[in-house]
């Protein structure tokens, strides 16, 4: 039942990450693949703050939980796609902008996940403020 | 644009069952605070795509398998959850392994997936 639920979600997550592909191609023709490097980036950071929001919230069921970390962040997010541009930057010989989307995607990644994290208990404060 | 579509969904939806039931299962098997389950699906997922770029398969099979079941098999969320949470677990040394391991590894893989398919 719950890898059913976390494959639906999968679906969504793939359909978000190739739209938002076709998106960014409308707008990006340089170098840098800009729409992996912004799937991950907003994904880390949905992730950090799911993490943090969703066991809080009462009666929610545990697969809704995975469905969407588990299964619609996680398929929204890639690691493969950035293995492999990463090394056909290297392929081109376009070294430094191989490096530069390594430590992007490196510190931008932490930075993202840390900064949904630290949303997630602020925005928990903020709820419990008012309902006090 | 329907079409493509459903590539990615039914790619996306295979991808994400099969890392759900691959880290299940070496979490089960292999219980341990170092994230040996993400770091094995990237790694696995990076040499695999980088082997159907190698091949050069036509784009209908990029969408289903490349974009849809990699992309979706591959997490970097989660990669990221875990280096935060050994981060506030203190647990730097499994941190700078598992941050060098899955990139390093990842972007190795890749290569070696695109020279085994003999680019």
């Amino acid at each position: 039942m719950v890898y059913v639920v976390v494959g639906l979600a999968g679906i969504v997550g793939a359909l978000l990450r190739y739209y938002l592909g076709l998106f960014v191609s409308g707008w990006w023709s340089g170098l840098f693949p800009m729409a992996t490097w912004l799937a991950n980036m907003i994904g880390c950071f949905a992730l950090g703050w799911l993490t943090v929001y969703l066991p809080r919230l009462n009666n929610l069921p545990s697969y809704v939980a995975t469905a969407l970390g588990t299964g619609l962040v996680g398929s929204f997010t890639t690691f493969s796609t950035f293995s492999v541009e990463t090394v056909q930057l290297l392929h081109t010989s376009h070294w430094e902008m191989a490096l530069f989307y390594v430590f992007l995607s490196l510190c931008g990644g932490l930075a993202m996940s840390w900064l949904g994290f630290r949303f997630g208990q602020g925005s928990l404060r903020t709820q419990k403020e008012t309902a006090e | 644009m329907l079409w493509n579509s459903a590539l990615v969904a039914i790619g996306g939806f295979f991808g994400a069952i099969a890392r759900f039931g691959v880290s299940n299962w070496i979490k089960q098997k292999y219980p341990s605070s170092f994230p040996i389950a993400t770091l094995l699906v990237n790694l696995v997922g990076s040499f695999l795509l980088g082997y159907m770029i190698g091949k050069g398969w036509n784009a209908s099979w990029n969408l289903l398998f490349g974009t849809g079941f990699m992309g979706a098999f591959t997490t970097f969320s989660t990669f990221k959850l875990e280096n935060v949470t050994l981060y506030l677990n203190k647990q730097w040394k499994l941190l700078i392994l598992y941050l060098l391991a899955s990139y390093m590894l990842g972007i190795l893989l890749a290569f070696l997936g695109m020279k085994a398919a003999g680019m």
